[in-house]
């Protein structure tokens, strides 16, 4: 089990009215932002479940845009955020939709633009939130840890070339792939911090297409 | 120092608060500095900044009657003031502070206002109504507040290693419940009692709200959760009153803890945040849905 801590529960400092359903978007929210860096022609969001269902009255879809927007949990321009002007800077809808296979607090970001790319996650109660699915890789990222995201060659000692990189301990590494040798996907939570010029070495190894480090977000 | 960071149950925190002759609060802190990687004072200015901001909740919500998104809620702490004004409560003036601020701050979380999850948003009001209230009554200095939350919050933290604490997962008990058992260990804290004392208090108080459902009308943080929380407010003092008083819990609260665990399994997913069942499918309840277009 992960050992807890005491901030984790007296805190976070969040716009109401749920921890799940409002400060778990916009941290939803937030980490799409931070995996997709840069700005899109459009998102849809895809709410599902008890998201869909008591969405608008906890303000899930002032939260996930919000976050999306790069607010954080206590930012009091969440209960405005379709007044205000960075609302309008891309196209945005909200789906309503029900799947039983998915979790009750389950949304989509379905993001057009350079690249289009559909970005899935969870809210999984007390604020607390994980980004589970990229396009169609597996990935594990909870805003927890920094953590380094890499689509890479699915060929022998990928993984080897990359944490012999990293200098920092490493919490927890997930990978995935969907064919034998082509694309794959990593997921490094890392205890502590990595420089520029470590990510750029890491991103100059062959046959790494993508990387992206995303920052762990204030408690 | 490093076998803080082992402390999983609250056994394991009592021998070590024993062995080494320190408090609650102060085997907490120097775990959580351990693990965050950071000094003991920056554990307590993160600590002091989540008590600015329930201050600063009550303060708005004492001043607000706007109502929720739905409708349903958000006057009642206005109408709770003026009810004082005419006629004071029977238990004085600190019971008719604990309770307005208690709703105070519920109100302010429905209306989207800025509150501390403490644990959680739903249960947001329990530990701040107690610590404001009785802090301010009794004039608790500025250090003993952090102190008292950061024994509260070690409780909580201690509980979440075995039940998530989530509505969904394991009823109210597990929000609300937990935030009046991490109150009466603040609250008992504050008032000067020792280890035992505040682990009894804590334990009283869990034993008694084991079970409480989870069963929102309309699926919105509002009925019941808004006046549950001034309820269990004062079920704190009740607990920690009991403790000081050297009343112990027959059953030892890691085993409570457990019996907590296994009511939340055994507790039907309809009374867990799904709003299937219970108040939320009441006669009323559904009209409302249906008003509500949900």
């Amino acid at each position: 089990m992960r050992q807890s801590s005491i901030i984790d529960i007296i805190s976070p400092i969040m716009v109401g009215p749920s921890s799940s359903h409002t400060a778990g978007a916009v941290r939803l929210g937030l980490l799409a932002r931070n995996l997709y860096n840069g700005i899109p022609k459009s998102v849809t969001f895809r709410l599902y479940n008890s998201y869909a269902k008591t969405g608008r009255g906890h303000g899930t879809d002032k939260g996930l845009l919000a976050g999306f927007l790069g607010l954080a949990v206590d930012d009091a321009g969440i209960r405005n955020i379709f007044e205000l002007e960075i609302s309008k800077s891309f196209e945005y809808k909200f789906e309503y939709l029900e799947d039983f296979n998915r979790h009750p607090n389950a949304v989509d970001f379905v993001i057009k633009g350079s690249p289009n790319i559909v970005i899935s996650g969870d809210s999984i109660g007390a604020g607390e939130v994980v980004i589970n699915k990229i396009d169609n890789f597996t990935v594990k990222l909870d805003g927890k840890f920094n953590t380094l995201l890499l689509i890479y060659q699915d060929i022998p000692g990928m993984i080897s070339k990359v944490t012999s990189k990293i200098p920092v301990n490493i919490a927890s590494l997930n990978c995935d792939r969907y064919v034998k040798g082509e694309d794959a996907s990593m997921c490094i939570a890392l205890d502590g911090e990595l420089s520029d010029e470590i990510i750029e070495s890491i991103r100059n190894l062959p046959s790494v297409y993508i990387v992206r480090y995303i920052k762990k977000l204030e408690s | 120092m490093d076998k803080y960071i082992n402390i999983r149950t609250f056994e394991d925190l009592y021998i070590a608060c024993e062995k080494n002759e320190k408090t609650i609060y102060e085997i907490s802190q120097e775990r959580e500095a351990e693990l965050a990687e950071i000094s003991i004072p920056e554990v307590r200015i993160e600590v002091k900044r989540s008590i600015d901001a329930m201050r600063e909740a009550i303060q708005n919500g004492l001043y607000s009657d706007k109502m929720s998104v739905s409708g349903m809620c958000g006057d009642d702490c206005m109408r709770l003031q003026r009810g004082f004004e005419k006629r004071h409560a029977l238990f004085g003036r600190l019971y008719e502070k604990i309770v307005t601020y208690a709703l105070a701050t519920s109100e302010e979380n429905l209306r989207m206002g800025k509150i501390v999850a403490c644990p959680t948003a739903g249960s947001c009001a329990i530990v701040p109504s107690v610590l404001v209230a009785v802090s301010d009554e009794l004039g608790i200095t500025e250090k003993e507040q952090i102190d008292a939350l950061i024994t509260a919050g070690e409780v909580g933290r201690i509980i979440s290693n075995k039940v998530q604490l989530a509505g969904a997962v394991a009823g109210c008990q597990a929000e609300c419940g937990v935030a009046s058992a991490m109150s009466a260990a603040a609250l008992t804290q504050m008032r000067g009692g020792n280890v035992k004392q505040i682990l009894n208090a804590v334990a009283l108080a869990m034993k008694n709200l084991l079970g409480l459902t989870c069963d929102p009308v309309c699926g919105l943080v509002e009925i019941p959760c808004v006046k549950r929380n001034p309820f269990l407010a004062i079920h704190a003092v009740t607990a920690s009153e009991m403790a000081l008083a050297d009343i112990v819990s027959k059953i030892p609260l890691d085993e409570i803890i457990d019996a907590m665990e296994q009511t939340g399994k055994l507790m039907s997913p309809m009374l867990k945040e799904s709003s299937e069942a219970g108040l939320a499918k009441t006669k009323t309840a559904i009209e409302l849905e249906q008003k509500l277009g949900m």
